[in-house]
């Protein structure tokens, strides 16, 4: 079929039964957004490209669907390069949408002129600059599957500006050759034979999940697994979700601000088996000595996060999908037999949890913790729970009852201030009927607060919950721990902005929140109201997430502070 | 321990900027690099020198077949393989010492491939060490001017093309 670029674009996405886009226009991509003018497809026009980038990030983790942005050619790419790098550490499936100058043009530092494929090169998982009209349906077939298999990743697509008003003969191609690219989902089931070998002669094995379970949608089948075990389990930030907070096995989050018992386990365990995880440094804390007595069993898709830092003793490269099956069929024989086996440990680490739980001392002021326990409670822990970066963070790490996966959306590791708002627009965007709520601090809320207005032009019923410290609480606590109580320049109180008056300029409702007798009342209000809100959450300045592993120390050595001090 | 990579990439536009981005980023100890044609033209081979232990090595290898434009990587420093590199030396040479450089020359199998009235310039083929001892010599007994080598290439012996062999 005869069609210019632009509209093979709009055609394409079609294909691809994409039904949002985020995006912000500009001289590139003007012959894109004509195009655009007739699609089926909704399109989001955010106020800044973070802000669409971020949201189309959200949208994907929320939907586990490709999220898809637009913008143009220099600063537009330029803009989007935190959210693609954001998309990148966490395996989020994007596809972003690029204008480039024109073919003569290029590489004469011409008018809003920047090489985005240079510049995503380190931060996508592929990218790509079309400069013939006939190259685009079969790249945005490849960059479709590319960022959606495998290990998710985001994929920019570059696109000269003469490209999008070329016409040629159209067709869409069905199927995607690459020669380099083949993803493994099945792996060796010889090797799932001598993980079960390990873990049936263990005697204080633990279970550590991370987000390639949440990517992979697979827990389902890993609650399964687990069960069938009796062993106790931990998870990282990303892994959040995929078994029940309440579950009886489940010990918490582990490391830098994990709980006792789930650091405890993993210093004491003797084999360690990770799914889906990357043993991250604010996972390991001190390396050398992660899980020194353990025997490391690693399942993961991506070949190259073995031995990346962790040396794993056995390895599993696969798809969860197919991993956690295969291990199942062969631990559910002697199901029985496991759990009489390690007893005595899951006493071990019920005694951790008992020794020191989570705790939190009450004050005058609204504690953040009890914010996230009662929006636990009123949800029932069935929202899409959305952060931002720093202590609010933790906190709903540490105390939302989650219960599903793909319910906590955050920048695990980038850990991108200014990543939240964005992406619960996005999340919304992508799923109508759900709560979503975010936390947010009062640092990150004005790193992209313009996108509130978003929410409000396009109706989506976004919760946006401010813990207002006045002052930049993560950084504040290392000041106050390892920088002998120096605050420099992490004080908001100079600050002169009101939420509440913030939220209603932008056509949002905005309420506060001062007292701890406020609390219920105003949070069953906010979450009550049918559009967006903003709560503005006055807590505490001076306060730690505790339990805390001071950086390079082992995860034993945690300060655990709270009630018992 | 040093290893020498042999990389199959798809002959595309960007390949290159992939391949450099990649050990950049992730600060892999790469000695060198030589890229050429081959035998399907829309196959390019990338000869790569790693310095590092083994388990540096496999992520290296790991994390470049991760490139989507990577279609194959086969150690060759794991089978019987002839390693070579070239280089072009140019070094002063009058006319009273061209005849010792000539000996020179002769003893390395080098060859004299340009003469001026204060210059000469050797090309010399082979591995690693004997260019380095042939520059020795130059530079010792002569002077070099400016140094010019391509980094190594290798192949394997026996029938079997890098594109069939194991890692």
């Amino acid at each position: 079929m005869k069609m210019t670029g632009a509209e093979a674009i709009i055609e394409s996405l079609n294909n691809e039964k994409v039904d949002v886009v985020f995006g912000y226009p500009g001289g590139a991509v003007l012959t894109l957004y004509d195009a655009l003018y007739q699609a089926d497809f909704n399109h989001i026009l955010t106020k800044h490209e973070q802000g669409a980038v971020h949201a189309a990030d959200g949208y994907a983790r929320a939907t586990g669907k490709v999220g898809v942005v637009i913008a143009t050619s220099g600063p537009g790419a330029t803009n989007l390069v935190t959210g693609i790098a954001t998309a990148y550490m966490d395996s989020i499936p994007l596809v972003a949408i690029t204008g480039q100058v024109s073919v003569p043009l290029i590489g004469r530092d011409s008018f809003q002129e920047a090489d985005i494929r240079g510049i995503t090169t380190p931060i996508t998982k592929h990218n790509y600059l079309v400069k013939k009209v006939e190259d685009l349906p079969g790249v945005l077939k490849e960059a479709f599957y590319i960022a959606r298999t495998g290990r998710p990743g985001p994929v920019v697509v570059d696109v000269a500006k003469d490209v999008f008003a070329a016409s040629f003969d159209y067709e869409y191609p069905t199927e995607v050759k690459l020669r380099g690219y083949r993803p493994v989902y099945e792996g060796n089931l010889e090797t799932i034979a001598k993980v079960f070998e390990e873990l049936r002669f263990a005697k204080q094995p633990l279970i550590f999940i991370g987000g390639g379970v949440n990517l992979s949608d697979s827990s389902e089948e890993l609650k399964n697994m687990i069960e069938q075990t009796g062993f106790p389990v931990i998870s990282s930030l990303m892994g959040l979700g995929c078994i029940p907070f309440d579950h009886p096995q489940f010990l918490g989050m582990v490391g830098m601000h994990g709980t006792y018992a789930a650091n405890m386990a993993t210093t004491e365990c003797d084999v360690l088996l990770g799914i889906g995880v990357r043993f991250d440094d604010r996972v390991t804390g001190l390396l050398d000595e992660f899980a020194a007595n353990a025997k490391i069993i690693h399942f993961d898709i991506d070949p190259a996060e073995i031995n990346k830092n962790v040396l794993a003793h056995l390895r599993v490269v696969g798809d969860m999908k197919w991993s956690i099956p295969a291990l199942s069929q062969r631990i559910k024989l002697v199901s029985d037999e496991l759990k009489e086996h390690v007893q005595s440990w899951v006493e071990k680490c019920r005694i951790w949890q008992d020794e020191k739980p989570l705790s939190y001392e009450q004050g005058d002021l609204v504690m953040p913790q009890a914010v996230v326990e009662k929006v636990s409670q009123l949800t029932q822990g069935d929202a899409v729970i959305v952060t931002d970066v720093g202590q609010h963070q933790m906190w709903v790490a540490q105390y939302f009852g989650f219960k599903n996966s793909r319910s906590l959306l955050t920048s695990g590791g980038l850990g991108t201030m200014g990543y939240g708002l964005p992406a619960a627009i996005g999340a919304q965007c992508g799923l109508p009927d759900r709560p979503v709520i975010l936390f947010i601090g009062d640092g990150g809320m004005m790193m992209n607060c313009q996108e509130l207005a978003v929410a409000a032009e396009y109706d989506l019923p976004v919760k946006v919950l401010v813990f207002n410290n006045q002052c930049l609480g993560m950084v504040a606590q290392w000041q106050r721990m390892f920088y002998g109580g120096r605050y420099s320049h992490t004080s908001l109180k100079r600050s002169t902005t009101d939420f509440v008056k913030l939220a209603e300029a932008m056509g949002v409702k905005g309420l506060r929140i001062h007292k701890p007798d406020e609390l219920d009342r105003v949070l069953k209000e906010a979450l009550s109201i049918s559009g967006p809100v903003v709560v503005d959450i006055r807590i505490p300045e001076v306060l730690d997430v505790l339990p805390m592993v001071p950086s390079g120390a082992r995860l034993d050595q945690m300060i655990i502070g709270g009630k018992e001090g | 321990m040093k290893h020498t990579l042999a990389v199959l990439v798809e002959n595309k536009p960007g390949v290159l900027t992939h391949i450099s981005g990649l050990i950049s980023r992730r600060a892999f100890n790469i000695e060198s690099i030589a890229a050429g044609y081959t035998e399907e033209p829309d196959t390019t081979r990338i000869t790569i020198v790693v310095e590092g232990d083994e388990i540096e090595q496999e992520q290296v290898v790991n994390q470049l077949s991760k490139l989507i434009d990577v279609i194959k990587i086969s150690d060759l420093t794991a089978v019987e393989s002839i390693q070579r590199e070239l280089a072009l030396i140019k070094v002063k040479a009058s006319a009273a010492t061209r005849s010792d450089i000539i000996n020179i020359v002769e003893i390395f199998r080098a060859s004299i491939v340009d003469v001026n009235k204060e210059t000469m310039v050797i090309e010399l083929s082979g591995d690693e060490t004997k260019i380095d001892a042939l520059c020795q010599v130059l530079e010792d007994d002569h002077g070099i001017i400016e140094i010019v080598r391509t980094g190594k290439i290798a192949l394997s012996r026996g029938p079997v093309p890098a594109k069939d062999q194991g890692i």
